[in-house]
């Protein structure tokens, strides 16, 4: 579904993504981890097609987005769903507006019809849409504010792949649960791509089939919770140090689950 | 943004809406700005004249300057000041959190779906807008004209007429168009690569006002001047 090639990409004079590469299967789940600055969010950035990199390659279903006209690189977005960092959430649409965006914007449905899948999407999203469905964004919590993005980005063409950009950054621990229920379920029950970007390993240990460390713009780690329990990268045990107590109280008590 | 005036989608909605917020909300200032502008320029003028023993001549000399100069000037500025400040803010707000990329990864195109409409509603906009500001204006000179200077009505707006002629018309209606590419281009162009934030947002704000309102002054000479050489027989 995905595949990154040899990508490397700069800000100017900033080096930020040195030579990587993955790919990613069309029911993957993937988290990709690393510290703050170390390109996480730039990849999305890139499977998007808002940035390209100044080499490698970019593919998304076959094709390389970088060399696509902006058109076609509209029907490529269409096919995946993204969920920004703290939603991105339209502050000048309500609620039901929000969710319905791309259905208003790529289709002939009536506001009506429009309005019943908004709520719909809404209450599988687990939102009570009667309450909040008026409501502009602002006027919802963090993790409202991040269902709801989540919602917007399904009620589309049925997305191939999901792309979250630190989903639960600042989120309560109750709404950090919900979310990633959320994230989970879409994977499982959808059977789609997905690509998480987080710095909170603990939250990304319940879900993920594959981990990603991408320390310095390279990739440190790429491979599965056994194999990130076992790593000896130094560089890795680094990165997981500061997690390391409640990281082994997620380990013994999901891997198990899980395994 | 001028590819995309001729692209699909269209965004009429939009563009209504746009419409609506230039053209109502900026009325009023239009009509101060008119009113007191054509008040002051009438008075300060019908002074001058009085020396000289050409009082009726003002409303030759208030259609002239208010439709060629002050009324395209004013009213753009005015405009400027509103409602540039507010797309370069909304649209620099939407890039910083992100807005933007939402509407991309939807498959949205941003310029098409921001600037174009509010081209479109200005280039609308801007002329009507003009075309109040200088009835407004030339009606506070016909109360000056008529109250302190003690010049007749009818003379007074027989002068008008007789000087609302082709080439005024047409350099009144001209500039505001001109004037509406300045204010859409800057504002958005801020808007869109704003950088740094609520800072950012900020900073791009002022310079969108600023650089529009100077842009604005710069090409109504270079128009004046242009039109002074080709519509010669015409003025």
């Amino acid at each position: 579904m995905i595949e990154i090639k040899n990508v490397s990409f700069s800000y100017g004079d900033t080096p930020v993504l040195k030579n990587i590469s993955f790919n990613v299967g069309s029911s993957e789940s993937v988290v990709v981890m690393g510290p703050s600055g170390s390109g996480k969010s730039t990849i999305l950035r890139l499977i998007l097609g808002l940035e390209c990199p100044q080499s490698g390659e970019i593919c998304v279903d076959g094709l390389n987005i970088c060399n696509l006209k902006e058109k076609e690189k509209q029907e490529i977005r269409k096919k995946i769903g993204m969920v920004f960092q703290d939603g991105a959430l339209f502050d000048s649409m309500s609620v039901w507006e929000n969710v319905g965006f791309y259905l208003l914007e790529h289709t002939k449905l009536s506001l009506e019809e429009v309005g019943k899948r908004a709520v719909e999407m809404l209450g599988f999203v687990g939102l009570d849409a009667k309450e909040i469905m008026n409501k502009l964004p602002e006027q919802l919590s963090g993790g409202m504010q991040r269902r709801v993005a989540i919602g917007r980005s399904l009620l589309s063409t049925a997305p191939k792949a999901m792309l979250y950009d630190e989903p639960t950054t600042g989120l309560d621990p109750q709404s950090t649960e919900n979310v990633l229920e959320l994230i989970d379920k879409l994977n499982k029950e959808r059977d789609i791509a997905t690509i998480v970007v987080t710095h909170e390993i603990v939250d990304a240990i319940g879900f993920a089939g594959r981990f990603i460390i991408i320390i310095d713009g390279q990739i440190a780690f790429d491979g599965s919770l056994e194999e990130l329990r076992d790593s000896k990268n130094l560089d890795v045990l680094q990165f997981l140090a500061p997690f390391r107590l409640s990281f082994n109280e997620v380990l013994k008590r999901d891997f198990f689950n899980y395994t | 943004m001028i590819i995309a005036l001729f692209r699909r989608p269209f965004y009429f909605a939009e563009t209504k809406e746009q419409m609506y917020l230039i053209g109502i909300g900026s009325l009023y200032l239009v009509i101060l700005t008119g009113i007191f502008a054509g008040q002051g320029f009438a008075l300060a003028f019908s002074n001058e004249l009085a020396d000289f023993g050409a009082k009726d001549y003002l409303g030759r000399i208030m259609t002239i300057a208010i439709v060629r100069e002050l009324g395209p000037v004013l009213a753009a500025l005015m405009i400027a000041a509103r409602v540039a400040a507010g797309i370069t803010a909304e649209i620099g707000a939407m890039k910083s959190s992100n807005q933007l990329n939402a509407l991309l990864s939807f498959g949205i195109d941003p310029i098409q779906k921001l600037a174009v409409p509010r081209l479109l509603a200005l280039i609308v906009m801007v002329p009507v807008l003009t075309i109040f500001c200088d009835v407004i204006a030339l009606f506070g000179g016909y109360i000056i004209a008529v109250f302190l200077a003690h010049v007749s009505g009818t003379m007074y707006f027989a002068a008008v007429k007789e000087r609302l002629i082709f080439g005024n018309l047409f350099i009144g209606i001209l500039k505001p168009i001109v004037f509406s590419f300045v204010i859409a281009f800057i504002a958005c162009y801020k808007g869109f690569y704003s950088e740094g934030g609520t800072k950012g947002v900020g900073k791009a704000t002022t310079e969108s006002v600023v650089l529009s309102s100077i842009i604005i002054l710069v090409v109504n000479f270079f128009i004046t001047k242009m039109a002074s050489s080709f519509l010669k027989g015409y003025l």
